[in-house]
């Protein structure tokens, strides 16, 4: 078997995992995080993902975008909707998106800076 | 010669999933191209041109979504799989991200915050009603994980998959701008920022531009992704029943 397909039936059966998982255990999560949380656990237990899990991962990865288009066209089922509410829409996904981006590297970087910082000085 | 045996030709294709797939997959083809002329402008967004074109071609046939749907479903489906791939990318960062455990904590605990309530708060002040509310609350993680948790909550998931994504188009659109204005220039702090705010689109973004931002934008696509599965439905469960 290729290398993709049987990377893609491992994604799969760990999906199914997860699914079952959530079901039987009445979890409030949904069933590919699940799946997701499993297969980490396991590839931490390995130490190395197998070849042919990283190729179909990747392979879904590269193409990340493209898995979005369908419920992005859903738009067109909430046009009244979205129309009549444009104003708070608008403003909370645009201004919060920026926010959260800000907020996030801002962050990220000073907490990096200080880490570096303790290191290399030394907490003597 | 008449139109007729054009009618139905149209009538049959449109009626078989094949056209909802092939139109997917030639949109994303021509809006690629245009990114990829573009230079890879982040406002030439693939996602955005690609369902830009999609509306035209189903308004002007007078087609339905649900019937574009039942043969976009393949490649949706697909969003599940990719979602449980995030774990290969957690996992062999794993190393490094354990040095890192600060900085990735602290962004992800003020990320989520920021995110959940700057939208919460303005849609509110603003005057959104409850279900476009509780659809948008979930707008920054990627939408199959938005989808059920706006399922839980009470919002419609069908809405929240288009707030998502709108969300991943915006973000992949404007980081670079405000990245820039705020001096960010780690590519870590960067990625991680896109895949926080902007899930898989953000990623996908970020991907293109710097190998090493796209890992960490993944990281926190996985891992914001996750979090809040586990914390919205909680945090809700609890606001109600104190309510």
């Amino acid at each position: 078997m290729s290398e993709f397909l049987t990377g893609f039936t491992w994604l799969l059966v760990f999906q199914c995992a997860g699914e079952v998982l959530v079901r039987l255990a009445g979890l409030p999560i949904p069933g590919p995080v699940a799946g997701m949380a499993l297969l980490f656990a396991a590839l931490l237990l390995r130490r190395q993902a197998p070849d042919a899990m990283k190729v179909a991962a990747g392979g879904l990865g590269q193409h990340l975008s493209l898995l979005f288009v369908p419920a992005g066209v859903g738009v067109m089922m909430y046009v009244a909707q979205v129309t009549d509410e444009w104003l708070p829409i608008l403003a909370a996904l645009v201004v919060s998106t920026v926010l959260a981006i800000a907020a996030t590297a801002l962050t990220f970087a000073w907490l990096a800076r200080r880490q570096r910082r303790a290191q290399t000085h030394g907490p003597q | 010669m008449s139109a007729q045996p054009f009618f139905e030709l149209w009538v049959y294709l449109a009626a078989t999933p094949l056209a909802g797939l092939t139109l997917t997959l030639v949109a994303y083809a021509v809006a690629w191209r245009c990114y990829v002329r573009s230079g890879m402008h982040p406002a030439a967004n693939p996602v955005l041109i690609s369902v830009g074109l999609i509306v035209a071609v189903l308004w002007a046939s007078g087609t339905r979504y649900q019937t574009y749907f039942d043969g976009a479903q393949f490649v949706h489906f697909l969003l599940g799989p990719a979602v449980v791939g995030l774990a290969v990318p957690l996992a062999r960062e794993w190393g490094s991200v354990r040095k890192l455990a600060l900085p990735i904590a602290g962004a992800l605990v003020v990320g989520s915050v920021v995110a959940l309530v700057t939208t919460v708060g303005l849609a509110r002040a603003l005057g959104a009603t409850p279900a476009t509310l509780l659809s948008l609350a979930p707008k920054s993680v990627t939408a199959p994980i938005a989808m059920g948790i706006a399922q839980r909550i009470g919002g419609v998931p069908a809405l929240a998959a288009v707030f998502a994504v709108t969300t991943g188009v915006i973000g992949a659109a404007l980081g670079k701008y405000v990245l820039d204005a705020c001096r960010v220039r780690d590519w870590r702090a960067r990625g991680f920022a896109l895949g926080m705010a902007a899930h898989g689109i953000g990623t996908a973004r970020a991907f293109q531009v710097n190998v090493e931002a796209g890992t960490y934008a993944s990281l926190a696509f996985a891992l914001h992704g996750f979090i809040a599965a586990v914390l919205f439905p909680l945090g809700y469960a609890l606001l109600v029943r104190s309510a």
